[in-house]
């Protein structure tokens, strides 16, 4: 406090500098106040929505007027046998999708790893184009596809393995339970595989020559290289994608499962978002109370498991 | 890379050519497949007969699928959110990664914090269905565009790229008395371009693939975007078929090429897959290079 008031008595021009920055600070803080509303908004202000988890919230009724529950949904939640397994059997989807999606986080580290002792070239430069263009469709269009290859009476599959002689009948690839977690991944890995592989080749590129010259001087040979040089030299990039994988558990993607999910397959296939989305909103009962707060309950249950 | 290897190493050269010759095939054929189907005589294409040549080529499933009531409207609205909405979202991005390189800015690094942070949680589906609901944005084109204005990893591009364009620059401009608008319109945006261009690209396809908010937030058809028409006719093909059946009955058109579930779910496919296609050669130079900016900033 002291020291303020004894720069701007003592000195005018650094106090008139001073405050002319200020307005500058507060200008440039101005400028950005419209975007971070934005962010408050759409980012913040639903946090404030896990509140509704503790009340008796019915819609119209405001929440002040509504009663305060403490944690009897949270309590119901565990108490009911039925609402137990129901989350359990959606953490288990959860988790192995996670899972497989941490487990494969490996193979665009490998993909990248043996592109590049493929060399230059046109070879090297068609692979890296039409392996990243199935990240930059949709998850509909992807469903799409899956509709045209897979489907029971007209799809690309069945029709190559009849004519083949594989198979007398057709098979259901689609409307089916029992791959479902693997072709859940076998997509992912279709439509990602080739682009985050790119990260790693732009990696590879920054590893230095001389690593590897040194490695031949040394006798290392192909495959010796590559795990000593370019494994090593690839790992923190794959540490800092693997974090975000892992900081994505819980929140592993709504919209892949979405498209994909039929009557036949939703017992493996509805993880977290799924189920919240199935059973708040598309029930249509969204404002049915007791669901309502079972949903919120949900949705507060998975920051709380993310840590 | 490594050149002057012994012929011994050859079988494993071989096998890495095919290994990635089989998968760059199994991205890319999906897409030919599904053009091919979309151009060959509609009753091969729905019985399945159609793997690898097109026959009896014709083009007249684009104008038969494009007389389906709502599916020009929902093509305008996804072109137009996708050009709304990515111009909305690089000016956003651009402007707040400028103004965040300025250390004069009140709490900077609190709200550069306050920014970020939201990249790593969100509240959950219900509670932002509340908040959307509150702010008035179901069935509001505004919901395709504000909640993607500020994007946080745009304008950590945006800010890294500007620190590494050189101080003296934007110094010198405000030495002749330039404010902090004319210095990002005049000097920033002109030096940030190459960055610019690759969020455009992300944003432009972002906003063409955004499947979720439209069955969230719209229930208004006149909002609907391509993707969800797309998903839903993936549905409810047969009925739609049979409807333009009804309405090709009248006008005496060729039996053979009549539409049918499938030409209408690959046709449609096709309009959303083609403005993809039709761009990415352009594009993909660009985001190589985005994310070799992005990999060596780290």
């Amino acid at each position: 406090m002291q020291s303020t008031v004894g720069i701007e008595s003592g000195n005018i021009s650094l106090g008139k500098r001073k405050r002319l920055a200020v307005k500058g600070r507060f200008t440039l803080f101005l400028m950005a106040l419209p975007f971070l509303v934005l962010v408050l908004l759409f980012s913040y202000f639903p946090l404030y929505g896990w509140i509704y988890a503790f009340y008796d919230y019915r819609p119209g009724i405001p929440l002040a007027q509504s009663n305060f529950m403490g944690l009897y949904w949270f309590k119901g939640m565990i108490a009911s046998e039925v609402q137990r397994q129901e989350v359990l059997r959606v953490l288990r989807n959860t988790a192995a999708m996670s899972g497989l999606s941490i487990a494969t986080s490996v193979l665009p580290v490998i993909f990248a790893i043996f592109l590049s002792e493929i060399g230059k070239g046109w070879f090297k430069k068609t692979v890296q184009i039409f392996t990243t263009l199935p990240n930059f469709i949709s998850w509909v269009l992807v469903y799409s596809f899956a509709f045209m290859l897979f489907s029971v009476d007209n799809g690309f599959v069945n029709h190559l393995l009849m004519s083949l002689g594989f198979i007398d009948r057709s098979l259901h690839l689609l409307a089916t339970d029992d791959h479902t977690w693997l072709a859940m991944t076998l997509w992912n890995i279709w439509k990602t595989l080739g682009w985050s592989a790119i990260m790693y080749i732009a990696a590879i590129s920054g590893i230095d020559q001389e690593l590897y010259e040194a490695a031949k001087v040394d006798g290392a040979g192909r495959f010796k290289q590559m795990w000593h040089v370019t494994v090593p030299g690839l790992m923190p990039t794959y540490f800092v994608l693997l974090l975000l994988t892992i900081a994505n558990f819980i929140n592993n993607g709504f919209e892949q499962y979405y498209v994909f999910q039929n009557a036949i397959n939703s017992n493996h296939i509805e993880v977290l978002d799924l189920y919240v989305y199935n059973i708040g909103v598309q029930n249509s009962n969204f404002f049915v109370c007791n669901r309502h707060q079972y949903v919120e309950i949900l949705n507060k249950c998975r920051p709380a498991l993310c840590r | 890379m490594r050149t002057g290897f012994k012929i011994s190493f050859s079988w494993f050269s071989v096998m890495n050519t095919t290994v990635f010759a089989i998968f760059t095939l199994a991205c890319i054929f999906p897409f030919y497949y599904l053009f091919i189907n979309t151009i060959s005589n509609n009753d091969l294409s729905d019985k399945g007969l159609i793997m690898f040549v097109p026959q009896g080529i014709h083009f007249t499933n684009y104008e038969q699928v494009l007389k389906i009531p709502g599916l020009l409207t929902s093509i305008a609205v996804s072109v137009s959110r996708t050009v709304l909405g990515t111009l909305v979202t690089v000016a956003a991005s651009a402007f707040l990664g400028y103004l965040f390189t300025k250390n004069a800015m009140w709490g900077r690094k609190f709200w550069y914090r306050f920014l970020v942070v939201t990249m790593y949680f969100n509240a959950g589906l219900i509670p932002w269905y509340l908040v959307m609901l509150h702010l008035g944005m179901t069935n509001n084109f505004l919901a395709y565009i504000l909640p993607q204005a500020v994007s946080p990893f745009f304008i950590i591009l945006v800010k890294t790229f500007v620190e590494s364009t050189p101080a003296a620059l934007q110094e010198s401009a405000e030495m002749d008395g330039a404010g902090y608008l004319v210095i990002f319109y005049r000097i920033v945006v002109p030096l940030v371009k190459p960055i610019l261009a690759t969020i455009t690209i992300f944003s432009a396809v972002t906003q063409w693939n955004m499947f979720t908010d439209t069955l969230f937030l719209i229930t208004d058809s006149k909002l609907f975007t391509l993707q969800f028409i797309l998903y839903r006719y993936m549905n409810e093909a047969t009925s739609l078929a049979a409807l333009m059946k009804s309405m090709q009955g009248s006008s005496g058109m060729n039996i053979a090429n009549m539409v049918n579930p499938t030409t209408i779910r690959t046709t449609v496919s096709m309009f959303v897959v083609a403005p993809i296609v039709l761009v990415y050669p352009f594009f993909q130079r660009y985001f190589v290079k985005g994310i070799l900016i992005g990999s060596v900033k780290g």
